[in-house]
Parts: C-alpha cells; sequence; structure tokens
C-alpha cells in the first residue's frame, strides 16, 4: 500500500460511516497525504506510510498557544487521557502537540477509514478538554 | 546507546529545524548493512546446519549397522561354542572386537556431530533475534525519519499555498459552529416536516368534517340572528 492507492481507495468510497473523505496529497520528501473527514475541515489527519506501519496525525498547538504556567499540568492530563481516548495516542512532533494512531501496514482499507473518523473525533474532544490550558 | 535514545538526543539536539533529520542517510546504510550482514551470517548458519545434519544422520546410520553386526557376531560366535569349535569362535570374537572399536569411533564422531547441531542451531536462533531487533531499530529510525520529513513538507505545503495554520481554539470554535450550524439546519428541517404533517392531518380531518370547524360568515350570522 502507497500513499496513492490510499488516496485513491478513499476518494472512490462514496462514504465510510456516513463521513466523507477529502483527500489532498502534499509534494515532499516523503509521500503525505492530507484526509480530511466530514465537517473536521480545520483539523486534517495526515497520513504517510514506512516500511512498517501506515501513520495517521493530526496536529492539535503548537508550544506557544499553550499557557506557560499550566504545561506540566496540561502534560499530566494527556497523559492520563491517553489510554482512556479510543485507537488514538498524544505525541510531540518539535514544538508542534498531535494526536496520532498507528496501524499495521496490512490494514483494509476500512481499518485506516475507521482510524481517520476516529482520529478527527478525538482531535476536536481532546482540545475541547485541554481548552483551559491554551491562551 | 538505545536506539530510542539516540533519538532522543537528536530530537533535543536541534533536529527540531525544519528539514533536519534525526538520522543522516549514513547512519541508516549502516543499519541496513548490519541487518543484511546477519542475515548472511544466518544463511551460512543455515547452509552448515543441513549439511553437519546430514553428516549427523549417515554417522547416525553408520552406528546403527555397526550394532546390528556386533549383535549378529555375537550370535554367531555363541552357534560357533555350541559346537565346540572354539578356535572359530575366538575369531569370531576378534572380529566383534573389531567391530566395537570401531562402533567406539563412529559413536565419538556422532557425538561430535550432535554437538555441532545443536551449537549451529542456537547460532541460527541468535541471528534471528539479532536480525528482528537490528529491522525493530531500524524501523525506529525511518519512523521518525519519515514523521520529520512529512511535518516539514506539510510545513511547507502552509507556507508555499499562503494559508495560515489555524490555532487550536479557532479550529475547534470554527467545527463546532459548523457543527452547530448543521444541527440547527436538522431540527428545523424537523420541525418543518412536522408542521407539515400537522398541516395535512388537520386538511384531512376537515374534509371529513371531524375536529374543530371553521366557522363561516353565515353560521356567525345565525348566531346573532338568535341571540337577539
Amino acid at each position: 500500500m502507497n500513499i496513492q492507492d490510499l488516496a485513491k481507495q478513499l476518494s472512490d468510497l462514496q462514504s465510510f460511516d456516513g463521513y466523507e473523505f477529502e483527500c489532498q496529497p502534499i509534494p515532499g520528501e516523503v509521500d503525505v497525504l492530507q484526509v480530511t473527514v466530514g465537517d473536521f475541515e480545520e483539523l486534517p489527519s495526515y497520513v504517510s506510510i514506512t516500511d512498517t506501519q501506515v501513520l495517521c496525525i493530526a496536529w492539535l498547538f503548537t508550544d506557544d498557544e499553550v499557557k506557560a504556567e499550566s504545561r506540566d499540568d496540561m502534560m499530566e492530563e494527556m497523559l492520563e487521557l491517553n489510554i482512556p481516548i479510543p485507537l488514538s495516542a498524544f505525541a510531540k512532533i518539535g514544538d508542534r502537540y498531535v494526536i496520532f494512531g498507528a496501524l499495521s501496514i496490512n490494514s483494509s482499507i476500512e481499518d485506516i477509514c475507521q482510524e481517520l473518523i476516529t482520529l478527527s473525533e478525538n482531535a476536536v474532544e481532546a482540545i475541547t478538554v485541554l481548552e483551559e490550558f491554551l491562551k | 546507546m538505545s536506539i530510542l535514545k539516540k533519538i532522543m538526543t537528536a530530537v533535543k539536539g536541534g533536529a527540531r529545524e525544519v528539514g533536519e533529520l534525526i538520522v543522516d542517510a549514513n547512519g541508516t546504510r549502516i543499519f541496513e548493512q548490519e541487518i543484511k550482514d546477519a542475515e548472511n551470517h544466518m544463511r551460512k548458519a543455515k547452509q552448515d546446519l543441513t549439511d553437519v545434519m546430514a553428516k549427523q544422520m549417515q554417522t547416525g546410520r553408520k552406528v546403527e549397522s555397526l550394532k546390528a553386526e556386533v549383535s549378529e557376531h555375537e550370535g554367531y560366535a555363541v552357534q560357533a561354542l555350541e559346537k565346540d569349535n572354539e578356535e572359530l569362535a575366538l575369531e569370531i570374537a576378534e572380529k566383534i572386537g573389531g567391530l566395537e572399536t570401531e562402533l567406539a569411533e563412529q559413536e565419538e564422531v556422532y557425538n561430535s556431530f550432535s554437538e555441532h547441531v545443536s551449537r549451529l542451531k542456537d547460532l541460527v536462533k541468535k541471528a534471528e533475534r539479532q536480525i528482528k531487533e537490528y529491522e525493530r531499530q531500524l524501523s525506529m529510525v525511518k519512523t521518525t525519519e519519515s514523521v520529520q520529513r512529512a511535518s516539514a513538507a506539510i510545513t511547507d505545503n502552509f507556507a508555499s499555498s499562503n494559508s495560515k495554520i489555524l490555532s487550536a481554539k479557532d479550529s475547534l470554535e470554527r467545527i463546532k459552529k459548523r457543527q452547530q450550524n448543521t444541527f440547527d439546519r436538522l431540527a428545523a428541517a424537523e420541525e418543518l416536516e412536522a408542521e407539515n404533517s400537522d398541516k395535512s392531518l388537520e386538511q384531512r380531518m376537515q374534509a371529513e368534517g371531524i375536529g374543530a370547524e371553521k366557522k363561516s360568515a353565515s353560521s356567525v350570522l345565525d348566531r346573532i340572528k338568535a341571540s337577539r
């Protein structure tokens, strides 16, 4: 499976569980597919594929957006939330907080759709919960 | 140093810069080479293992046939003694002696092959574990590298399309607003549908003369006349 295959399969699907997907490949050193799920236009997921995994990442916020004084509390809360949040986990890439899900390279298109929908919902949920820590 | 530690060190040591990579291409290549070497070792060990196992089996067969020959000749010696032919019996006994020496030798060879086999089996297992371990580490490095590059590509894409990355709060607000809109629209549509179905029911009832009747001008006039 590569990004092009995935883009095609997602576009071929009319909808999945009532959600529609909009795909946009992003040019660069590695293939990245930007996928927007339904109404979650502002929080797209970025899908990249490695030798072993399909990585779906949604960007949440940067260090700049976090109230400096509540950073530790927020991190603590993120760790606490990591397990209750279905299928996704918090992570950090550079100065950016993200939420992501990693799937096996052998996952079916249905698994990936499920992941993308859950990830978008989780991203909104996570920002709602963590909003109190943001400027 | 563990590979995760190396990755963390690289991330903290300035790999935050866009485009800068966790592990240079050279690092990844060295890893890949190590995996290839380990795979070669394993292939060699497996080849050796089959050779040695074949020899072990051959020797095993030889040991079994020598044992059979010894017991066969022991039977002959008994028969010679039964026929009181001591001389023949002695000759057979000499033969048995020779066979037993050879048997001992072959058993020793067999044992040494067996040891060799178990040593090679251990080696293959070790090589397999090593390869799995290297592959796991390589996958960590490659994933880190891929995520870094993907982030850089996304950031570049925002920059080149002149679109701004929204703050989380703004994104949330917009999404919530859109969801509220959708929700309101659905609710409005439902209300409208409910009204329509009410209205059509009313109409049908009226047609049958059921429910509150509309006051006609003549009925009002009749009422006024009656009260006069």
